[in-house]
């Protein structure tokens, strides 16, 4: 580059140089002063701010002040449980031991071990994601989620071990069910109903794609789906993050709670 | 003919072909959002099709057409063989490379986010490895080009920067500070998230640097398109570029302000202050300007060619024009699209108006008007212009020509007319299925249909736009003779400093861009709200 030109431009003599830095800094300036004190003042009745600091706070995005709101307390018991997407990655081979060890005790129900399956109306548990099946243990522990039948089988149980019980199951293969005749893909699974507000269950549960702590429905006892599904829609069952299943089983119509759990049932 | 016509041409032809897939992919997205939805495919597959399609248009395709156009005029321009010429071909196969590698990710389903990554999803990290040696290969593109400059500079000092290097060069520079938002979201967020060293994220600073990217990499995109309306048009239709300061004006104007204006995609973040959403729509009402003033300049430009042809009266010149010419139709074609496109850009650039379109059809009708519409017909136009240089053969069938052009428009046109009204409807985007057996959606069925059809004219077009470039390689030999930019109808004796440089342009880029997105980057960056990774695809 020629030295000499460079000079001339950044300099005060020139006028590129002049004018095109007083009306960058001024457009800069005034865009500022409107957005950051003019405006967020004019709209000081809708915000209640106090003072030119605050309001200019508020216009940069900081919170000047926590909402004075008291945040609405659940009810019920809500589940605690943090879904770490790592936490899951390779077990080790003694975990998925311990968890087959403890398994043995939950098989007469649940199925899973040595070739036993489950028996009616218990869900599947082998080849579940072993997120799922953690959140489902702690969930029955803490009373997130409710089952007098399962109360009394994780009681005794430490994190460790259902840390261990997931990552057996997570591995084992389920037994092969008797040939079933398979249903069509009603629509409410294929593709929800987006104007209600339901996705398409398999964005989640597998078939499209698996989300973390999200159990597989396929195979389960019908039912079990349809007593779930109904339990998530009056609210009886809780224990969803974010209202998960909640939301979704409240915009189903019952016809479609019965056509999915049958659907899901039906499959191998 | 030209001295590396062969690495041009690679540019040229992986550009086109890419786009020629990413196409029929995006009229396939038409067809399987209209109510015949279920014989056309899975919502799976609409999403790999989306990234794919928005990847290759975002990415790909228009950063090809940049280097292969900006080789070229280096060369033509400067009126030097280019230097780096092994360089370029490094950036192309590292580019080339990313492009398969993205590819297969996505076509495995393993990274269905989309051209805009969306975080907290995060996909395969092959994928985003890959987006990022195309970034990388571009950036060798743009290293040349300045270097290219500089020894043209150092051999002639004193001389006018040719308007079409000083516009190449801009466009680059540009491209290289505009990228480097989204890369460093790559790198500094998703990658690590991807790779499993991380498992959360903060998506509200993540789309903050990808919101420094997503506006002004439109004006990448509108580049090539802006240096062929002042050094092609007039020149192609026999007439002189009425101002050549005005040019340059122009495209100083879109280095400094199409860069600081990003966060109006952000309008609706309740993690951005309204104050900067206010400061950034200002900047982006202003960068209507150098629009407005290229408008003007090749509207009079064009004037010149109808008075030199023997046009005369108040419009009566319009008549004269040569309508036979391609050029001609292309940049008329391109003027019209911009003009519809611009008017429903202001919508979007208000912070209130936004609301009301925010997340519609509106927005992707808009984007195609603009993009697909304006932009890429004049990607054509520098490909029929240059062909010839490159080969060494005549193209060929001039009506055919026409009718490509004449269908790309009237498809654009089809396409995205009705697809902004259904957005005003409020028909949501990013949506792989539609219930049109619900009252409310059963009247947008038949404009998404004719939106649709619209859709398949496009890739007849785009097809018949292969098929000449492609019948141009066997035409018969000729001499095209010396490529010419146009010439101004005044050329200035001594030239500007201020406006045969960058550094100037370049400090009051880094300037305003430090003080729009400084504060807001810093306050997220500190604040460190980040939310549990979702992966898509793998099954953990
Ligand atoms: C007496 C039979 C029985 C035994 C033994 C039993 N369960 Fe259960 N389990 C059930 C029933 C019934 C349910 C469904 C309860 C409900 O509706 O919430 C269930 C639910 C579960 C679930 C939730 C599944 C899902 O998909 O949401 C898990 C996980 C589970 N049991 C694990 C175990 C483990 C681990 C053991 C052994 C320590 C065990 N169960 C022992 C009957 C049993
Ligand atoms: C947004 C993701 C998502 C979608 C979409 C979704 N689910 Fe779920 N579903 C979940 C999650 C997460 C759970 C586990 C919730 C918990 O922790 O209790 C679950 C649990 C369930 C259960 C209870 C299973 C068990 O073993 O306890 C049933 C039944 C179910 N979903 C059915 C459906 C059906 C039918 C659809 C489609 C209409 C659907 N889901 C769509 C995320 C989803
Ligand atoms: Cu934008």
């Amino acid at each position: 580059m020629n030295e000499a030109r460079e000079e001339a431009l950044f300099s005060l003599a020139n006028r590129w140089f002049v004018g095109s830095v007083t009306f960058t800094a001024a457009l800069a300036i005034v865009s500022a002063l409107v957005g950051l004190i003019i405006l967020p003042r004019l709209q000081s009745d809708v915000v209640d701010l106090k003072g030119l600091w605050d309001s200019i706070c508020s216009a940069a995005g900081v919170a000047a002040r926590p909402s004075s709101e008291t945040p609405v307390e659940a009810t019920f018991v809500t589940s605690t449980v943090q879904l770490n997407p790592g936490r899951f990655a390779h077990p080790s081979a003694e975990s998925i031991a311990r968890g087959k060890a403890i398994a043995r005790t939950c098989a007469a129900c649940h199925g899973g071990v040595d070739g036993t399956r489950a028996k009616f109306p218990s869900p599947n548990l082998a080849g579940q994601p072993a997120g799922a099946i953690f959140k489902q243990l702690r969930d029955y522990q803490t009373g997130a989620r409710v089952s007098v039948v399962m109360r009394q089988y994780v009681q005794a149980l430490s994190e460790q071990d259902a840390l261990d019980l997931s990552a057996y199951y997570a591995q084992a293969r389920r037994e092969a069910e008797p040939v079933r005749l398979g249903m069509r893909e009603p629509p409410i699974v294929a593709i929800g109903s987006p104007t209600r507000n339901v996705p398409a269950c398999g964005s989640c549960h597998g078939s499209g794609d698996l989300k973390i702590g999200t159990p597989w429905l396929d195979g389960q006892p019908v039912v079990y789906l349809r007593a779930q599904l109904a339990a998530y829609a009056s609210g009886r069952r809780t224990n969803d993050i974010d209202k998960q299943m909640r939301n979704i089983a409240r915009n189903m119509s019952s016809a479609e709670i019965d056509e999915a759990a049958r659907y899901y049932a039906s499959r191998p | 003919m030209i001295n590396n016509s062969r690495l041009i041409l690679a540019h040229f032809w992986l550009a086109f072909i890419s786009f020629a897939i990413a196409i029929v992919l995006g009229a396939w997205q038409m067809l399987i959002r209209t109510p015949l939805h279920s014989s056309f495919g899975t919502s799976d597959w609409y999403f790999r099709s989306v990234t794919a399609h928005g990847s290759i248009m975002a990415y790909v395709f228009p950063t090809l057409v940049s280097m292969g156009f900006g080789y070229a005029i280096s060369e033509l321009s400067l009126k030097r063989p280019l230097a780096g010429v092994q360089a370029a071909w490094v950036g192309f196969f590292v580019l080339l490379a990313g492009s398969v590698i993205a590819s297969l990710t996505i076509s495995a389903g393993e990274a269905s986010v989309l051209f805009t990554f969306y975080p907290p999803l995060i996909g395969n990290p092959l994928f985003y490895v890959g987006l990022v040696l195309i970034v990388l290969g571009s950036w060798i593109w743009v290293a040349l080009m300045s270097i290219n400059l500089r020894y043209w500079k150092r051999e002639n000092p004193g001389k006018p920067v040719p308007l079409a290097m000083y516009a190449n060069v801009a466009s680059s520079y540009l491209w290289g500070w505009t990228a480097l938002g989204a890369t460093l979201e790559l790198i500094l967020q998703i990658l690590p998230v991807a790779a499993g060293l991380r498992t959360t994220i903060d998506a509200g600073l993540a789309r903050l640097f990808f919101s420094w990217t997503l506006h002004a990499i439109v004006y990448f995109w509108l580049m090539p398109a802006y240096i062929a309306y002042y050094t092609i048009v007039p020149r192609a239709i026999g007439g002189r570029l009425y101002s050549d300061t005005m040019g340059r004006v122009s495209f100083i104007l879109f280095l400094v302000v199409a860069m600081p204006i990003g966060i109006h995609h952000l309008y609706t973040d309740p993690e951005v202050g309204a104050g900067f959403k206010f400061m950034h729509s200002t900047l982006t009402a202003l960068v209507a300007l150098p629009t407005l003033l290229t408008v003007f300049t090749i509207c009079a430009s064009v004037e010149t060619a109808a008075r030199l042809r023997g046009g005369k009266g108040w419009f009566g010149w319009v008549k004269a024009l040569p309508w036979q010419n391609p050029m001609m139709l292309a940049v008329t074609f391109s003027f019209l699209l911009l003009g519809f496109g611009g008017a429903g850009g202001i919508i979007n650039m208000s912070y209130q108006l936004d609301t009301s379109i925010h997340n519609t059809q509106w927005v992707t009708a808009h984007f195609h008007l603009i993009y697909g519409g304006a932009i890429v017909i004049m990607y054509f136009a520098i490909a029929y212009d240059l062909w010839p240089h490159l080969t060494g053969r005549e193209l060929g069938n001039v009506a055919l020509i026409r009718a490509q052009l004449w269908t790309w428009f009237i498809g654009i046109v089809v396409t995205t007319f009705p697809w902004h009204y259904v957005g005003l409807l409020g028909m949501p985007r990013r949506m792989a299925y539609y219930d049109y057996s619900n009252p409310t959606l059963s009247p947008q069925a038949l404009s998404v249909v004719v939106s649709a059809v619209g859709g398949i004219v496009v890739v007849i077009s785009a097809l018949l736009f292969l098929a000449i470039l492609w019948k141009g390689h066997r035409g018969r030999r000729v001499d095209p003779g010396v490529y010419r930019f146009s010439t101004p109808i005044y050329e200035p004796a001594r030239p500007l400093v201020a406006l045969h440089s960058y550094g100037l342009w370049l400090t009051l880029m880094i300037g305003l861009t430090a003080v729009n997105y400084g504060f807001p980057i810093i306050q997220m960056a500190s604040q460190g709200h980040s939310v549990s990774a979702v992966y898509v695809g793998a099954n953990r």
